[in-house]
């Protein structure tokens, strides 16, 4: 919480205005009772109407002087805690997107939306609310018995034993309750999930006839939250009685020693007024203290989850310094590596958090519009070599370059341009198709994105929406289909016409008949990209020139689809022969 | 609105006497808690000046006063347990209510609904109802209590004085409603914008990786920055006019306060009333707006509440699906023969799906379902499980028309696993489980062996004990396919339905897992949605959809000789 404090500086004279002007507009209240008082001691005492109407003004000028002070408050409170908070939520975003792959997949979605948004709404509350009442409440509530003191120091004493024995009730409450509202949340939590996973789940908790199973956790679960609720509920139910009592108990003290302060002439009836009323303005205060502290204390809590994600250094190479890549500069100027589009010397990959490595010691060149084919089970560490080339992750040990210059070397957006990659999860964004496919390029023609969409096999997706290529996409694509999405999504890969097109496992959702189609249209291309297909099936991977085979992080085959099935070629991979035959095992035996 | 009325009356009749008690000790409160003034009052009167005080009379107004104290905060006790004890529980009754009703709601409601809204009415909307309602309620009552009790004594005391009171604090409320009209244009315009932020991030967020692999964070973030900006902006004016609500009534109220303090002082000196009735009158004065104030938030508070309400109940009482019949049979000892006659059906009424299909499958028969994406091949599935009831036929297991079984028997009859994987929150062996609850540690550890999920399974962390996140969190595609399967060779159901339930596992394991299913599926009826070629040839029946409609039936050799819309699939492939 402290550093994001840091970025108040900004803001730095609205916040010193803020509490001053609430200052001023708080003593100038604490004026009241004593003018009431000499309106009963002196105006009413002495008959003396001018006096009291001169009070009167008196009073409506403290008043007057009050709300032009809290409109200056308010404002500038609103301005600091509003802007802070707005640039907060800009530096988190900004620095979402500057985060790797590596730490997008520990952060997950919902946590960084859930930061962005109510945390950083929690963290505008604390501060509006700090700026306004932190110091106005103690203020009051210490300016009262100070206050008190003025008029008479032995009946303030009252206010000196009862504040405290106030902030112990209000902090022993809250001490109690503020523990059990993470639990009361910890439940609503369970309360929450187990709800959304009976909607997701549906199909198959019916399938497996889990209905009254689930009811009876549910009941379960919502009659714990319902028990903590109660209990939280009980305790914080105590604040309110007690504060009453101590408070009207101690005014009715404060009338006894009055009574006999007056009765001894040490003071009038009009300051024993002016003292009760003191007392009451402890109370109201002393309430609003209390509910800011659980919102500071909510607001903290919040702040610190964003400080957090603020804190996660950058691991992304795109955005590393130069200094660290000495090394790499070497290399990159060899210039008999030109030839390759891409080239690994001894690339290993291992994810942050991980123990084994997801690639080993990779070793392979690619030359330019060469098509290859990646293939290999589950974990096998496939898509880390997509996430190698496109510079996702950056090579644990050993090096990758494209077009002869190390990965690490390139400017973010050098590296792009060369290279493409159609992810797995197929994903449209809100706007048109268009928007969709050109996706930030400036000046393309639709003859352009209808001939990337051509070979996409995206063409009948495009016609069969109205608008064409202004067709509305709805949020997350959610008016398209799986396959439609892939479709786009390829097209937007082929507009760019990269020198480097990567495809990982991106046809899935497509029927066979489209998927052969595509791979065609694909070979046919003009400016013949490299290729890299990723896929789980032999019968895609056939036509490519070399196929890497892929077990287990390590590369344990590299050669066409023929060589590799071929016991004499010296390139025969038997990974590779299983996987061919598993596709096949059946078909044969039909035969 | 009436039906809202008496679904909450429903509701909150269960806790009567709660409601009963919370209403006298609000009402007992707040007289108490205005007659403490009065008392305060008549005490100044009697502390006159040097030598002139009652004592005795002070300890008898103290005395009183201290039993009033007592009393009122007994009673304000007791009314805020009571109001814990009605809003906790009816938070509770509802959200169970609501989720039994989740239960055996017609799946096309749930289909066609986003999950993401019924949670927000099960859990926000019902907070909303039991905060806003319940405590609004208790609120609003106290107001009213406290305005016509506050309004009795002042003119008690004097009614010259308390006329003038109840004449000028309106002044306060028209203020605070002048600026609520203000700045309801502006919160209007800012809870847009905020909308439009959120879900900006939540689609920019959620696809970051697709941003960063195109390079375009920068357009992205200037994106933001525009929006955030346009909110700071409104926000800031928002959060800054509705500040001034509260000063600017108070300052209204300090003017009532200081008239009261003149012409009330002016009424002592005309021996109207005493120095003690003023004070009294002032505090009256000082609190008698607040009710007002919080009145008006509470009906806001309460319209809003009623909202929520409309939400919640409207699920709640929402139309269940078809209920079981009640002579309805239990499916037992099934041999597997299933039957569709003149089936039709279709998810709405304008596009015809499925129309007059008629089919019988032999026990042990291998079906396909096979056509391009998206041809409705899951409706088939549906169906099947009775997630859908046909429109016009019926489908027959063992000769009994489904409708006729209860759904649970039926379904229990059925091992499926799904394309879309779906695992809970929850340990790696619960989730197994779910396949039958009262399987032993051996027989868990049997299935996920057949299922080839054992290996991966005794490497994670905690072996069967890992939890696993909602919706399988870290582990792979492919591994939470190989739970689900774990799950039917634990249930071992006489028949199968298997939705390319193998799409996501990589081809070495999966060859393993064929193998396995070629074993279960033998004697086992079984309906294998597929785009794997050899898969299909293997069946004894094959459906080809396509948009929704079954358009041809046959085997593998029947279908190619008839060189239809299966053979163009079919070659395409080859090809």
């Amino acid at each position: 919480m402290k550093k994001l404090l840091k970025h108040l500086k900004e803001y730095k004279i609205q916040c010193l205005l803020a509490p001053l002007f609430k200052l001023l507009e708080a003593s100038f209240e604490l004026f009241v009772p004593l003018v009431v008082a000499s309106i009963i001691d002196n105006g009413i005492a002495n008959d003396d109407k001018m006096y009291i109407l001169q009070r009167f003004g008196l009073l409506v000028l403290l008043a007057m002087v009050g709300l032009t002070s809290a409109i200056f408050a308010q404002y500038y409170s609103a301005k600091a805690a509003v802007g802070f908070a707005g640039k907060v939520r800009y530096m988190l975003f900004s620095h979402i997107q500057t985060l790797s792959f590596t730490d997008l997949d520990k952060l997950g979605t919902s946590t960084m939306v859930t930061r962005l948004t109510s945390d950083v709404n929690q963290v505008q509350t604390g501060v509006n609310l700090t700026l306004r009442l932190l110091l106005r409440s103690p203020f009051i509530v210490f300016g009262a018995m100070i206050m008190a003191f003025t008029v008479d120091v032995k009946t303030a004493w009252i206010f000196v034993i009862v504040i405290p024995v106030l902030f112990v009730i209000v902090f022993a409450v809250m001490a109690n309750t503020l523990p059990r509202y993470n639990k009361i949340q910890k439940n609503l939590d369970i309360v929450v999930t187990k709800t959304r996973e009976n909607l997701s789940g549906t199909r198959v908790l019916r399938a497996f006839t889990r209905q009254e199973r689930e009811i009876y956790e549910y009941t379960e679960a919502v009659n714990e939250l319902e028990k903590v609720q109660e209990i939280t509920g009980k305790i914080s139910n105590i604040m309110n009685p007690a504060t009453f009592i101590v408070i009207n108990v101690a005014t009715a003290f404060v009338i006894y020693v009055g009574a006999i302060r007056v009765d001894v002439g040490d003071l009038t009836q009009g300051q024993v007024v002016a003292l009760v009323n003191y007392m009451s303005q402890i109370l109201v205060e002393l309430v609003k203290l209390a509910n800011l502290i659980i919102t500071i204390t909510k607001a903290i809590a919040s702040g610190n989850r964003v400080q957090t994600v603020l804190e996660i250094e950058n691991f992304d190479i795109l955005n590393m310094n130069k200094e660290d890549n000495v090394l790499g500069s070497e290399t990159g100027s060899d210039a008999s590596n030109n030839d390759y589009a891409v080239s690994f010397e001894n690339a290993c990959l291992t994810y942050a958090g991980d123990l084994e490595p997801s690639l080993e010691n990779l070793n392979f060149s690619v030359k330019e519009g060469e098509n290859i084919g990646i293939i290999g089970g589950t974990g096998s560490g496939k898509t880390s070599v997509v996430n190698l080339i496109a510079g996702y992750y950056k090579a644990t040990e050993g090096s990758v370059k494209v077009c002869g210059k190390d990965v690490k070397k390139y400017e973010k957006n050098e590296l792009l341009n060369k290279v493409s990659v159609v992810l797995q999860k197929a994903v449209l964004f809100k706007g048109t198709i268009r928007d969709n496919i050109t996706f930030g390029m400036d000046n393309v023609s639709d003859e352009d994105i209808m001939e990337a969409c051509r070979v996409a096999q995206a063409t009948d997706v495009v016609n069969s929406k109205k608008g064409g290529l202004d067709a509305l996409v709805e949020e997350g694509g959610k008016n398209f289909s799986g396959g439609q999405k892939q479709r786009l999504s390829i097209a937007r890969a082929l507009l760019r016409k990269p020198e480097i097109l990567i495809l990982d496992d991106s046809s899935s959702a497509l029927d066979n008949l489209t998927d052969a189609a595509l791979r065609r249209e694909i070979n046919n291309l003009s400016y013949k990209p490299t290729l890299f297909i990723i896929s789980q099936r032999t019968s895609s991977l056939e036509k490519c020139d070399r196929i890497l085979v892929l077990e287990d992080g390590k590369p344990v085959g590299l050669g066409s689809h023929q060589e590799l099935l071929s016991k004499d070629s010296g390139k025969f991979c038997d990974v590779y022969e299983e996987i061919y035959n598993s596709g096949f095992v059946s078909a044969t035996k039909n035969a | 609105m009436n039906s809202v009325m008496s679904n909450i009356f429903k509701y909150i009749s269960k806790y009567r006497l709660y409601v009963v008690l919370s209403i006298a000790c609000a009402a007992v409160y707040a007289l108490l808690s205005l007659y403490i003034p009065i008392l305060t009052g008549d005490a100044v009167d009697v502390i006159i000046t040097k030598g002139d005080v009652d004592f005795d009379k002070i300890f008898e107004i103290l005395l009183k006063d201290l039993l009033v104290i007592l009393f009122a905060a007994l009673a304000q006790w007791i009314m805020g347990v009571c109001n814990n004890k009605i809003s906790y529980n009816v938070i509770r009754d509802l959200r169970r209510d609501a989720f039994e009703k989740i239960q055996t709601l017609p799946l096309s409601y749930i289909d066609s609904h986003a999950h993401g809204d019924i949670v927000s009415r099960i859990i926000s909307d019902v907070d909303t109802f039991s905060d806003g309602l319940l405590l609004g309620f208790s609120q609003l009552f106290t107001g009213v209590v406290t305005i016509l009790a506050t309004v009795f004594f002042m003119l008690s005391i004097s009614w010259k004085v308390g006329l003038l009171v109840i004449a000028l604090t309106p002044l306060s409320l028209i203020a605070a409603s002048v600026v609520a009209k203000l700045i309801y244009k502006m919160f209007r315009r800012q809870s847009e914008i905020k909308g439009r932020q959120t879900s900006y991030i939540n689609e920019m967020i959620g696809n970051v990786r697709t941003v960063k692999a195109y390079g375009r964070e920068s357009d992205v973030t200037k994106d933001f920055k525009e929006i955030n900006d346009e909110l700071t902006d409104v926000s800031t004016k928002a959060i800054f006019y509705s500040a001034i609500t509260n000063p600017l009534t108070r300052f209204i109220n300090s003017l009532v306060y200081a008239s009261v303090a003149l012409y009330g002082a002016f009424n002592v000196i005309a021996l109207n009333i005493t120095v003690g009735n003023l004070t009294s009158i002032l505090m009256y004065a000082n609190q008698y707006t607040k009710p007002f104030n919080e009145i008006s938030s509470v009906i806001t508070e309460l319209q809003n509440a009623f909202a929520c309400a409309e939400r919640v109940f409207e699920l709640i009482n929402r139309k269940e699906r078809v209920p079981e019949k009640e002579d309805a049979v239990e499916l037992t000892n099934v041999s597997g023969n299933v039957e569709f006659k003149n089936v039709s059906f279709s998810y709405n009424k304008e596009t015809k799906l499925i129309e007059n299909f008629n089919i019988n499958i032999k026990p042990g028969m291998r079906v396909a379902i096979v056509g391009p994406t998206g041809c409705g091949k899951t409706t088939v599935i549906n169906l099947l499980m009775r997630f859908y009831d046909t429109d016009k036929g019926g489908i027959y297991v063992d000769g009994i028309d489904t409708r006729d079984i209860t759904r649970n028997s039926l379904r229990r009859n059925f091992g499926m696993v799904l394309q879309e994987t779906w695992l809970r929150s929850g340990t790696v062996r619960d989730n197994i489980a779910m396949g039958r609850e009262d399987a032993t540690e051996e027989e868990i550890i049997a299935a996920s062996k057949a299922a080839h999920a054992h290996s991966f399974i005794k490497k994670l962390e905690k072996g069967y004990d890992t939890v696993i996140s909602e919706d399988g969190g870290s582990l792979s595609a492919g591994q939470k396919q190989l739970i689900c399967i774990a799950r039917l060779f634990l249930a071992l159901p006489p028949m199968l339905i298997l939705d390319e339930a193998t799409s996501s596992i990589d081809t070495r394991t999966e060859l393993k897992i064929q193998n396995a299913f070629a074993k279960l599926m033998k004697g086992r009826t079984s309906f294998i949605v597929a785009h794997r070629l050899s898969t299909i040839k293997e069946a004894d029946l094959i459906l080809v959809m396509n948009k929704g409609n079954i358009v041809e039936t046959g085997s593998d050799e029947e279908l190619t000789q008839k060189k239809g819309f299966y053979y163009n699939l079919k070659t395409a492939v080859e090809k």
